[in-house]
């Protein structure tokens, strides 16, 4: 632990910029399997990746404590997680704390202390009406407070692993051999601007929205600035942070279907939106007025999952690759189609999104029957683009 | 009085070339060139000159240019020539030194000192010829969210009154009076064809015009000249002007000289009087009277469309913007040190005010502090030059600009500072109508809208070259600026890091 970075960006570039390997899967009707396949799928595209951080999301992965957030804290020094650990106490309610399990892999080297922490908000005057809310201000606070320590997965039933090193080998240090998800994303990093710190590795996370990405968001000082004035603190200094903040936002706080909020960080363009009079154009025309600030401009793609759902967006005019596929309840997205075939070489649908087009795939409410072709994924509205 | 003052300009003319066609006499406003029927020659007053270069532009023949006096003082950094003559002026009038344009003195020009990105190899950057790429902005207030109905899925927030504009850059209020109607009749059609918007100042809607009120910014200032229910009407925007950057804490003035009988009918005024803008509005002495007029507008235009606010900037400009946003204002145009006017005192023009970019940054961050930045639209105004200042001024949080110094040098002025005279060479800045005849308004809406469009050519290869589509991407995104040879608390105040970090 001693020398790892406490920071993601030593040299205050502004932000990360970095290529990636992304891969996601669900199940749709929200029976969870092992992470074998997007283990495999993300080791295929090792050559995306340079060993300087890979991740994992896992949805479904405490299903015994359902009803707590699991807070996953990364400490990068000894001294802290007493302090956290206080903290964390004053301000929720612990029902159990743990170290991470993890196992010696020889490629990872100085890992930081991983802990979590099952909390409630129940008795906390504070946390009234809006538990979400309060819990996010207070990772917020822990972790622009506490210089050493990270809370880097924060949702209920779900859990975010990652740290510096190839995913497949992040995946063989955290046993995740062990957890069983109806959802995994999983990420591989080739960043080009720092040495690698394990909270700046993907997903990122806040409550039990995660994003992994693939590209360079060039609008990320509009989106940052916008963000900080509905009180997001940015402290990773990195782009993805802005995707997973902007999805709270739009989603959570205000009430947008995340269809609408796809349309939001992907807009269509102004040439499409006016040749649309319907409700369905003067949505777009509105969203886009309103909240011109979260445009995300420049190369990317993202996985973006939350409870019960994960969406692949790319940008505009699709600067990076997305590929989605299907196979009965399972629903693939990729940076590249061989990790797809790789572990699922009976496919029954393989497409190429269009740039912009929002793919979207929900855990199926009991009784309701599988989708059709595509309509697991059917853009929004129809998607002219 | 004798006048001490030595002539600041010298006419050479090339006798080899001249053919005393006499053009040079007829187009001089001021009377500088003269034809003696005896000598059969034409001769020049240099006294006169002004350095706007028509004659030296129209004689058709090259025979004439124009230098700066080379006389020579004895050297003293600190009793400049200007100085001197500033005081020998005064000397001889008794008066308020008066002068026109923006400010010409040598403050730091931030733009000269930022410095824009351009993407390599980790970013694309994006061919605009190949590409969509995206100049449209809407102007005018902005909800905090958009609402639909829980229950149906249906939108269920109505905006604000929206104006788009298709390029970022309006020109600024410049009144019929201070020009004349065929140079704002350039501006009008060069906004409609450009699909932007000019500003008519404090002088009221020509009826000549009102085709053009869809691209119209209507002023309200403390005059109230040409203010009526169907001036608020026909433009797209209301503007109320508090101050200008050219001289902030003032009002206007302009001569009776130029008070021609369209002038007076315009601004509803006697022909002939002195039209005299009061330095405050008689109805605004804080900002709970602003509110009232803010409100009183959309009132009178039934929240039809938005109602902004013009300040010059002055010291706390942050703290002013931040209440002109709480009093409901749709918008805030931000005027800084060199921006321009027909006539001012020059004492006042060339030393009161604070830089628009600091000015534009200071608002920027101040409004996103309070978390209010978003529900207005932020227009910098004072010293934009070129497309790079539109896309820095964007970039440090601007949604638009305002141009009028650059739309006027475009129609030909030289910014020789005599707008206040009445006499522009260049049938710009004079009710003359042997003058103004000069300008044909449709050669000069051609001029404005090639000027908009290279500008917006320009933005859009500076865009793609960013790897960005859609302006609004720029917007505020200081990360893509960078400061050269800039003081640590400039660049605190810019928000921007210096070049290299």
């Amino acid at each position: 632990m001693r020398g790892t970075p406490t920071r993601n960006n030593p040299y205050g570039d502004g932000k990360v910029v970095d290529a990636c390997s992304i891969f996601g899967v669900i199940d749709v009707t929200g029976r969870p399997f092992s992470g074998d396949r997007a283990i495999a799928a993300i080791a295929c595209m090792h050559e995306r990746g340079n060993g300087l951080g890979g991740g994992f999301a896992v949805y479904g992965c405490y299903p015994d404590f359902a009803d707590w957030y699991a807070l996953h804290v990364m400490y990068m020094e000894y001294d802290v997680r007493e302090h956290v650990e206080g903290y964390i106490g004053s301000h929720f309610q612990l029902h159990l704390a743990e170290p991470i399990p993890t196992r010696h892999v020889h490629t990872i080297s100085d890992p930081p202390q991983l802990w979590r922490y099952f909390v409630s908000t129940a008795d906390h005057p504070l946390a009234g009406e809006a538990p979400d809310d309060y819990v996010v201000q207070q990772i917020m606070r822990i972790n622009t407070r506490f210089r050493n320590a990270f809370v880097f997965s924060s949702g209920k039933n779900m859990g975010v692993f990652k740290g510096v090193g190839y995913p497949e080998e992040l995946a063989e240090f955290y046993c995740l051999d062990e957890y069983r998800g109806y959802i995994w994303t999983a990420h591989g990093r080739f960043p080009t601007n720092t040495p690698g710190w394990w909270g700046g590795a993907h997903p990122f996370s806040i409550l039990d929205w995660t994003v992994v990405h693939n590209g360079e968001i060039s609008s990320y000082g509009t989106n940052r600035r916008y963000l900080e004035s509905f009180g997001y603190h940015c402290t990773m200094e990195t782009d993805t942070e802005v995707v997973a903040y902007a999805i709270d936002l739009l989603v959570r706080r205000h009430k947008l279907p995340i269809e609408a909020a796809a349309s939001v960080l992907s807009a269509p363009l102004w040439s499409h939106i006016d040749r649309d009079s319907s409700p369905r154009g003067i949505l777009l025309r509105t969203l886009r007025q309103v909240y011109p600030s979260l445009l995300l401009n420049g190369p990317f793609t993202v996985i973006i999952a939350h409870t019960g759902e994960m969406i692949g967006l790319t940008d505009r005019i699709r600067l990076r690759p997305l590929t989605a596929a299907r196979h009965g309840p399972l629903l693939y997205l990729s940076s590249e189609e061989s990790a797809i075939r790789l572990v699922d070489p009976d496919l029954g649908e393989v497409w190429t999104p269009l740039g912009g087009e929002p793919i979207m795939a929900r855990v199926l409410a009991p009784g309701e029957g599988l989708p059709g072709p595509q309509a697991a994924a059917r853009p929004f509205g129809g998607g002219t683009r | 009085m004798k006048s001490y003052l030595a002539s600041r300009f010298v006419v050479l003319r090339d006798q080899e070339r001249c053919i005393q066609c006499r053009v040079c006499v007829r187009q001089c406003g001021y009377d500088v060139h003269a034809y003696d029927s005896e000598a059969g020659d034409v001769f020049s007053c240099d006294e006169r000159c002004v350095g706007c270069h028509r004659c030296v532009v129209f004689c058709p023949t090259q025979a004439l240019s124009v230098r700066e006096n080379p006389l020579s003082y004895r050297a003293n950094a600190n009793w400049r020539p200007e100085v001197m003559e500033d005081v020998l002026r005064q000397a001889e009038t008794g008066g308020v030194l008066l002068t026109g344009m923006g400010n010409d003195k040598p403050y730091p020009i931030y733009w000269d000192h930022l410095v824009l990105n351009a993407s390599q190899v980790t970013n694309p950057s994006i061919d605009p010829l190949r590409e969509p790429m995206e100049l449209t902005t809407f102007l005018g207030a902005k909800p905090e969210a958009v609402t639909l109905d829980p229950e149906t899925g249906a939108l269920a927030t109505e905006l604000p009154p929206q104006v788009p504009v298709a390029v970022p850059i309006l020109f600024s209020a410049m009144s019929f009076g201070s020009i004349s109607l065929a140079a704002q009749e350039s501006l009008a059609r060069a906004a409609a064809e450009a699909g932007t918007l000019f500003n008519t100042g404090e002088g009221g809607l020509h009826r000549s015009l009102h085709a053009f009120g869809e691209h119209a910014i209507v002023q309200v200032a403390s005059g109230r000249f040409g203010v009526d229910p169907e001036y608020l009407e026909e433009g797209r925007m209301v503007e109320i002007k508090i101050g200008q950057g050219a001289k902030p804490g003032i009002g206007g003035h302009l001569p009776g000289e130029k008070v021609s009988a369209e002038v007076a009918a315009t601004r509803m005024i006697p022909v002939g009087t002195d039209a005299l803008s009061p330095a405050p509005h008689h109805d605004i002495y804080s900002i709970e009277d602003l509110r009232q007029l803010i409100y009183a507008l959309k009132e009178a235009t039934q929240y039809s469309k938005p109602v902004g606010v013009k300040i010059a900037a002055v010291h706390n400009v942050a703290a002013i913007a931040s209440g002109i946003v709480r009093a409901g204002a749709d918008y805030v145009a931000i005027d800084g040190l060199r921006g321009a006017t027909g006539a001012a005192p020059k004492v006042m023009r060339d030393h009161v005010g604070i830089p628009i970019e600091l000015a534009l940054a200071a608002v920027d961050t101040r409004l996103r502090q309070e978390g209010i930045r978003h529900r207005v639209s932020l227009i910098a105004a004072g010293g934009i030059r070129n497309s790079a200042d539109v896309l820095k001024a964007i970039a440090l949080g601007a949604d638009a600009v305002y141009i009028a110094t650059a739309a006027l040098v475009a129609l030909g002025c030289r910014v020789c500072q005599m707008c206040y005279a009445g006499k522009c060479s260049w049938g710009i800045a004079t009710q003359n109508p042997y003058l103004t005849r000069r300008i044909n308004p449709s050669i000069g809406a051609r001029r404005l809208a090639n000027l908009l469009r290279g500008w917006s050519l320009e933005i859009q290869e500076m865009l793609g070259g960013m790897g960005i589509n859609a302006l609004e991407s720029l917007r505020g995104n200081r990360l893509h600026l960078r400061a050269v040879g800039l003081s640590e608390s400039e660049m605190r105040v810019l928000g921007v890091r210096p070049a290299g970090e």
